[in-house]
C-alpha cells in the first residue's frame, strides 16, 4: 500500500516532468510556426512532416556545437548560470494540479505531483529564484553587455514581483486559501446554475490583467525582454553563451512560459474545471480526464497568447518599463486589494 | 531520517555562513549568503513552519539577495580592486566579532530548552491560518507598528532619492 | 512653408485621452491585426516542389543558336556588341576555312565570343540587333551564383547551343 502510493507519486512526478519538457521542446517549434504564420510565411517545414522534427534537429545542432568559455570568465559560475536557470524552471511545475482525482480501485489519486498548503507561495518563490540563473550567468561571462543584461533582469524581476504578489494577494482574499489544489477545486462550484464555471477571472479581472503583465515581465518575454534586448545589448545575458549553455537558457524560458501559463489557467481560468462538468452525468474518471484535457487546452491557449503578443508588440524602453511597473501596476494592484477587501466586507455585511 | 537531514542542513548552513566571511570575492560572498538562506529555509520546513519558510524564501532569497547581488555587480567589485585594509582595523573587527560571539554563547548557555511534548504539540501551529490568527489577533499592534515603520523607511528612501529642483544629474 | 500640392495634412498633437493612455485598446487592435495575418494566404513558394510561374517574355541566360543543319548562325558582325548598353559582349571574328562548312553557316564566324554576366543587364537588345537570329535570351535558365568573378565570363563553350542529337 505504502509502496504503491510512492510508486504512483513517482509516476505522476515523472509524467509532469516529462510533459513539461516535451511542451517546452515543442514550444520552440510553435514559436517559429506562429511567428511565420503571423508574418505570412510558412515556417519550418523541412525536418519531418510539417517540420515536426525541427526541435530534435535544433537540439542535435546545439549539442554538437563547441561549448565556448570566454578567457577571463568565471568558469564555475559560467556553467552554473544556465544550469540554475533550468533547475528553477523545472521545479515550479511540481505543485500545479493537472486534474482532479482518479478513482482506481477505491483509491482517490490526485493528479498533482506535490500538494503543499502554500502552493502559490512555492511557485512565487521558485520564480523569484529564477533570476539568479540569469544574473550569475551574465556576471560570470565577464562581458559588459552580459552584465548589463543581468542587471536589467534583476531590477525588472524585483519590480514586477511586487505587483505580481499584490495581484495574488487580492486573489487570496477571494479564495481564502494558498493551496493550488483548493483554489482549483473551488472554481468547480456552480455559478448561475452552471457547474464548473466559478472562475476567479469573474471576480478578479483587474488582478488577472496585472498578473498576466507581470508574468510577461517575469518570463522575460516581449515586450519586456530587455535583459536580452538584441538592439541594445547584442544578446544580453547570453551574449557569450554557445552550444547547450545557450540551449538551456532558451529552454528555461520556454519552461517558464509553460509554468506561467499553467499558473494563470489554474488561478484565474478555472484550472481543470469546465462548464457543465457535473451536469453531463458522466462518470467521475471521465470527467477528470476531460478536465485534464481542458486544462491543457487552456495552457496551450496561454502559450499561444505569449507568442501572439511577442509578434505583435514592440519592446519597451527601459524607463517606460520601470514607469509601468512602479507608477502604474503597483498602485493599481494596491487599489485592487483594497477594493477586493471592501467588496468582501460589504458582501459579509449584506448577506 | 529527519535527524540526518537536520545535521546535513546545519552543516550546509555553517559551511555557507563561514564561506560568506572567508571568501575574497564579494560576489562569492553573496552567493554563499544565498546558500545560507536556502539552508535556513530548509530548517523552517523541518520546524513545520511552512509559511515562514516560503516567506524567507521569497523575501530574503528572492528579493533582498537579488538586490545585494545587483549592487555588487553594479559596483563591479573584484578581488584585485579591493584595497588592503590596515592591520589595526582587522584586529578591531576580530575583537568586536569575538565579543558578539561570547555574548551570544552566554545568552544561549542558560536558555531553558523545552523538549517537545507530543501530547500538547500542535503540528498545525506554523501553518498560514494559525500564524495569521496569531498575528492579527494577539499581536495586532506590534504588527501594525512594524508596517508603519516600514512605511516611514520607504518614504525616507523616496525623500533621499528624490532630485532637488535644479540639481543636475550626477551620472 | 506653403504646401505646393495642397495635399499636405496638418499634424495635430492632441493630448491623449484616457482610453489611449491605457494602451489596451491599441494593444487589442494590434493583436487583431496579427490574428488576421495568421489566417491569410501565405506568400511563400516552397521552392524545390513549386516554382514561381515565369512570364513568357522573361529574359534569362543567353544562347548562341545553330541552324537546322547544326551550323553556328553567328557571323561575328558585332552588332550585338554595339547594341549592348552595358558593353558586356566581346568577340573575335575569323574566316571560315575550307572543310568547315558544316560548322559555320557564314564565311565569317566568331572565333571567340564572350559575355560578361556581371555586366549584362539582360535587356535583350542583342537579341533584337542580331540580323542572323543567332543570339537569344532563354526564358527558363538563369546565370547561377559562382565564387569567382572570372567564372562569370561565359565563352562559346557555355553559350553555344549543344549539337542536336540526330547530327552527332
Amino acid at each position: 500500500m505504502e509502496l504503491s502510493l510512492l510508486l504512483i507519486k513517482g509516476l505522476i512526478i515523472f509524467a509532469v516532468f516529462g510533459i513539461t519538457l516535451l511542451i517546452a521542446t515543442y514550444s520552440t517549434y510553435a514559436e517559429r510556426k506562429v511567428a511565420a504564420f503571423i508574418q505570412d510565411r510558412v515556417g519550418p517545414n523541412r525536418a519531418g512532416p510539417f517540420g515536426l522534427a525541427q526541435p530534435l534537429a535544433d537540439a542535435v545542432k546545439l549539442f554538437f556545437k563547441e561549448e565556448f568559455v570566454p578567457a577571463n570568465a568565471n568558469k564555475f559560475l559560467f556553467i552554473a548560470g544556465p544550469s540554475l536557470a533550468m533547475l528553477t524552471a523545472c521545479m515550479s511545475s511540481a505543485v500545479i494540479p493537472f486534474g482532479g482525482t482518479l478513482i482506481i480501485g477505491g483509491e482517490a489519486i490526485h493528479l498533482q505531483a506535490i500538494e503543499v498548503n502554500i502552493g502559490i507561495l512555492y511557485v512565487f518563490g521558485i520564480v523569484a529564484l529564477g533570476v539568479y540563473g540569469i544574473m550569475i550567468g551574465g556576471w560570470a561571462s565577464n562581458n559588459k553587455f552580459s552584465l548589463l543584461g543581468a542587471i536589467r533582469a534583476a531590477s525588472q524581476n524585483i519590480s514586477y514581483e511586487l505587483a505580481m504578489g499584490m495581484s495574488i494577494i487580492a486573489l487570496l482574499l477571494v479564495t481564502g486559501t494558498l493551496s493550488m489544489r483548493d483554489i482549483a477545486a473551488q472554481q468547480g462550484q456552480e455559478l448561475f446554475g452552471i457547474s464548473g464555471l466559478n472562475w476567479n477571472i469573474f471576480y478578479q479581472p483587474v488582478g488577472f490583467l496585472i498578473f498576466i503583465i507581470c508574468a510577461f515581465a517575469e518570463t522575460n518575454r516581449v515586450p519586456f525582454d530587455l535583459p536580452e534586448c538584441e538592439t541594445e545589448l547584442v544578446g544580453g545575458y547570453h551574449t557569450e553563451y554557445s552550444s547547450m549553455g545557450m540551449g538551456l537558457y532558451l529552454f528555461a524560458e520556454y519552461v517558464n512560459i509553460f509554468v506561467a501559463s499553467a499558473v494563470m489557467a489554474t488561478l484565474y481560468f478555472g484550472g481543470y474545471n469546465f462548464p457543465f462538468m457535473h451536469q453531463l452525468g458522466l462518470p467521475h474518471n471521465v470527467v477528470t480526464i476531460l478536465g485534464t484535457v481542458v486544462l491543457f487546452a487552456k495552457i496551450f491557449f496561454f502559450i499561444f497568447f505569449f507568442m501572439w503578443v511577442r509578434w505583435t508588440l514592440p519592446r519597451f524602453r527601459y524607463d517606460q518599463l520601470m514607469n509601468l511597473g512602479w507608477k502604474i501596476l503597483i498602485p493599481l494592484s494596491i487599489l485592487n486589494v483594497i477594493v477586493t477587501g471592501g467588496a468582501i466586507l460589504l458582501k459579509a455585511e449584506l448577506f | 531520517m529527519t535527524g540526518n537531514f537536520f545535521y546535513f542542513l546545519t552543516f550546509l548552513t555553517l559551511f555557507a555562513a563561514i564561506g560568506v566571511v572567508v571568501s575574497k570575492n564579494p560576489v562569492y560572498s553573496v552567493l554563499f549568503m544565498i546558500l545560507t538562506f536556502f539552508a535556513l529555509t530548509g530548517h523552517y520546513i523541518l520546524l513545520n513552519a511552512q509559511f515562514l519558510a516560503a516567506v524567507n524564501f521569497i523575501v530574503y532569497m528572492g528579493a533582498i539577495m537579488v538586490l545585494f547581488l545587483f549592487v555588487i555587480m553594479f559596483l563591479n567589485m573584484r578581488e584585485d580592486t579591493e584595497q588592503h585594509k590596515p592591520v589595526l582595523s582587522k584586529i578591531a573587527a576580530a575583537i568586536a566579532g569575538g565579543i558578539l560571539f561570547v555574548v551570544m554563547i552566554a545568552a544561549l548557555k542558560d536558555v531553558n530548552t523545552q523538549m517537545m511534548q507530543p501530547a500538547v504539540f500542535d503540528s498545525q501551529i506554523g501553518m498560514v491560518e494559525n500564524l495569521g490568527k496569531v498575528l492579527f489577533r494577539d499581536y495586532l499592534l506590534p504588527f501594525e507598528l512594524a508596517s508603519v515603520l516600514f512605511l516611514a523607511a520607504m518614504a525616507g528612501a523616496v525623500m533621499l532619492g528624490k532630485r532637488e529642483p535644479g540639481e543636475q544629474n550626477r551620472f | 512653408m506653403q504646401s505646393l500640392s495642397n495635399r499636405a495634412k496638418k499634424l495635430e498633437k492632441k493630448p491623449m485621452n484616457f482610453s489611449e493612455r491605457m494602451y489596451l485598446p491599441a494593444i487589442f487592435q494590434g493583436l487583431s491585426i496579427t490574428m488576421r495575418h495568421f489566417f491569410k494566404k501565405k506568400a511563400t513558394i516552397k521552392y524545390p516542389e513549386e516554382t514561381r510561374p515565369m512570364s513568357a517574355v522573361w529574359r534569362g541566360l543567353h544562347v548562341l543558336k545553330r541552324d537546322e543543319k547544326g551550323r553556328e548562325r553567328c557571323t561575328a558582325c558585332g552588332l550585338c556588341a554595339v547594341a549592348c548598353p552595358a558593353e558586356a559582349i566581346t568577340m573575335v571574328a575569323g574566316e571560315r576555312k575550307r572543310g568547315e562548312e558544316n560548322l559555320y553557316r557564314e564565311e565569317k564566324y566568331a572565333i571567340s565570343y564572350e559575355i560578361n554576366m556581371l555586366r549584362c543587364i539582360f535587356c535583350g537588345l542583342c537579341e533584337e540587333a542580331c540580323p542572323k537570329a543567332a543570339i537569344f535570351l532563354q526564358n527558363d535558365k538563369v546565370a547561377p551564383a559562382r565564387y569567382e568573378r572570372d567564372e562569370f565570363i561565359y565563352g562559346k563553350d557555355r553559350l553555344v547551343e549543344p549539337m542536336p542529337i540526330q547530327n552527332l
